[in-house]
């Protein structure tokens, strides 16, 4: 049932974007004083690929600072960062993402820009968060059987403690994504070309419309990307035989 | 969460500090990088300024103070409390510094030209404060001198920003032009966060302890708060503004009691929509924590239902309540800058006003105070929650 709805949203989300003005209908109740229903002044589906583009290469950048933080501060060398590292997450996602985005303005100037780099800096926080709890809760049998079969570090590093890990650093990936999705909306206001552009049209024209599309196409992009990661983890966590967490 | 143990003494016997060595690095290239910008107004692009250049020949020995302050911190003889003051001293004098290079550079009656902090000056602040974070998580104090660090540090930065040492500065300037404003806008988002996380609680605690008793309502209560997350802010704050100013409209009695889709209405809805989903799954979490021993002592000692709920339920679901209102205040202070961009008001305001001029200083205007409270408030409630984890893992303890 839940799996239906999916695929239904995934293929409402796919025809709206490939042929907006056959959706005009639905949208037309939102509309007074005969306001076009549908934005038109950037294509939603190019739109919609610079958002995800965007979100993605932060995500991605992200994912591998985190990670390789998280592996850092966990080795011998740098576990006199381990202290440092946990306040510094904590109080890190105490930032606000729009204040961090507005700080990033004066340096950066308007663009897709200072967007790119509060996403990302907003992003590592639950990714680095998520890869040293999984690096620093390892079953100690497991490291201990590990290392009494004589694998190096390196080895157990790869060969065991990433994959445990693995479900809980594609959780954190999971929870910056869809923090990013929501966030680069704002990116509209400093001049990104994101779907937020079509949402802050409606709020100028006081076009309720384009709200309402720009909501719906973001809230949708989420939830499918939540529920595609959340697969992603139970497989993963399926294959290295530990149940759901 | 397992405690791995720090061995600062490297074999060779010269004792180096490698996240002093981190910091001392920020440190330097904070020191290398301009430390303000001079303006000829606010809001044209201007020239970087050092340290040294701001200062004139005395800051050749502030320069070499911090030098030697940074280098201090690399060799491990500096102990955890020494660390700690260089850090908390460092922060203070990176403020001192900013205020004494915008005396000296301001020239005399020109009011257009402006000062503002620069890379070196938010890099020099990051690296003590970093210093001082560190030496602090290392420290281990107890909750009550924790409480204490946090009171002694606001106390200092609001005495540096009381004592006039920075007017001139560019955000100050931006501060002394509106205050009236600023203080109603403050106010604002305080009402925004705190209002919205207050409504929060009197709907979502109720709905918590109604889901935990009938188990069924779970999926579907919840599936709809994790809908409403899905909606971007933006699209949040905008479809409340139609929405209430047709509810306004049309049902009676309504815009009596202050619904309106305009002013402050329609993103006090937005925040409250978003803060319920923690305060709810958190509820329902805190009190399917307790154990069934513990509940059935309970009704064994004779206690009613609402006796069981009020004297013993909640009080050990606490902690946990108390984690989701961190959540969600700490998250409300920065949404509400959203509000700024539908008339909501609070910080937004200045932050979006900025944006539209060009006005650096006043989107800093803006994002610091938010910033600044967020900080705060999320600082206080992680000390408020370990407070009352300790008390019950005492009360717990044989």
């Amino acid at each position: 049932m839940a799996r239906l709805l999916l695929a239904a949203a995934a293929l409402f989300l796919v025809l709206f974007l490939a042929s907006p003005e056959s959706f005009a209908g639905l949208f037309r109740p939102f509309v007074t004083n005969n306001a076009p229903a549908i934005y038109t002044q950037t294509g939603l589906l190019s739109l919609t690929l610079s958002h995800l583009g965007l979100v993605g290469v932060a995500v991605l950048a992200s994912t591998v600072v985190a990670v390789g933080l998280g592996i850092l501060v966990t080795r011998p060398a740098g576990r006199e960062f381990l202290p440092l590292a946990r306040t510094v997450t904590s109080i890190g996602q105490t930032f606000p993402p729009v204040a961090v985005l507005a700080l990033a303005v004066p340096i950066l100037g308007f663009g897709a820009w200072p967007t790119l780099v509060a996403l990302f800096l907003y992003g590592l926080l639950p990714i680095f968060e998520n890869t040293l709890t999984g690096l620093t809760n390892l079953p100690p049998e497991v490291s201990e059987a590990a290392r009494g079969m004589g694998l190096t570090r390196r080895q157990r590093l790869v060969q065991v403690e990433l994959p445990l890990a693995m479900p809980l650093i594609l959780a954190g990936i999971r929870l910056s994504a869809v923090i990013s999705l929501a966030t680069a909306t704002i990116g509209s206001t400093v001049a990104a070309k994101t779907l937020g552009e079509v949402i802050i049209a409606g709020l100028l024209s006081s076009n309720t419309a384009y709200v309402v599309q720009g909501g719906l196409v973001v809230g949708l992009l989420a939830i499918l990307i939540y529920e595609a990661f959340q697969a992603l983890e139970t497989r993963t966590a399926r294959r290295i035989g530990l149940a759901r967490r | 969460m397992t405690e791995i143990p720090i061995t600062a003494d490297s074999p060779t016997g010269v004792a180096i500090s490698r996240t002093g060595l981190l910091f001392a690095g920020l440190g330097l290239v904070a020191l290398a990088l301009p430390l303000v910008q001079f303006k000829p107004n606010r809001i044209v692009l201007g020239e970087g300024i050092s340290l040294t250049a701001a200062l004139g020949p005395p800051g050749w020995v502030v320069l070499l103070g911090l030098a030697v302050a940074l280098l201090i911190g690399v060799t491990d003889r500096a102990s955890l409390p020494i660390r700690l003051a260089i850090g908390v001293a460092g922060v203070a004098a990176a403020f001192l510094i900013l205020g004494a290079a915008v005396r000296n550079l301001t020239p005399p009656d020109n009011n257009l030209a402006r000062v503002s902090p620069a890379a070196g000056f938010w890099l020099l602040l990051l690296a003590f404060a970093l210093m001082m974070a560190d030496a602090l998580s290392r420290m281990r104090l107890s909750l009550r001198l924790r409480w204490l660090m946090l009171a002694a540090v606001l106390a200092m930065l609001a005495a540096i920003l009381w004592s006039g040492w920075l007017d001139g500065v560019s955000v100050m300037r931006e501060y002394a032009a509106r205050q009236d404003l600023f203080h109603r806008e403050s106010l604002r988002h305080l009402i925004l966060a705190f209002g919205s996380l207050g409504a929060a609680i009197l709907v979502g605690l109720p709905l918590g302890i109604l889901i935990y008793q009938v188990p069924r309502l779970k999926r579907a209560v919840l599936g709809v708060l994790n809908i409403l997350q899905t909606i971007p802010s933006l699209a949040m704050f905008g479809l409340m503004i139609p929405l209430f100013g047709w509810v306004a409209a049309t049902v009676p009695g309504a815009a009596s009691i202050g619904v309106a889709g305009i002013g402050i209405f329609p993103a006090l809805v937005a925040l409250f929509l978003y803060s319920l989903l923690p305060v709810v799954s958190n509820t329902v979490v805190g009190l399917n924590g307790v154990s069934p021993a513990t509940k059935e002592a309970a009704y064994g000692l004779g206690m009613t239902d609402a006796q069981v709920l009020g004297q013993v339920l909640i009080p050990l679901a606490l902690p946990v309540l108390l984690a989701a209102v961190r959540i969600v205040l700490v998250q409300n202070i920065g949404l509400a800058v959203i509000a700024g961009l539908i008339g909501g008001g609070g910080y937004g305001t200045f932050v979006f006003q900025g944006l539209n001029q060009t006005a650096m200083d006043l989107v800093l205007l803006g994002a610091l105070p938010t910033i600044a409270l967020a900080l705060t408030a999320g600082i206080a409630l992680d000390l408020l929650v370990e407070a009352l984890d300790h008390r019950k893992r005492r009360r717990d303890a044989p």
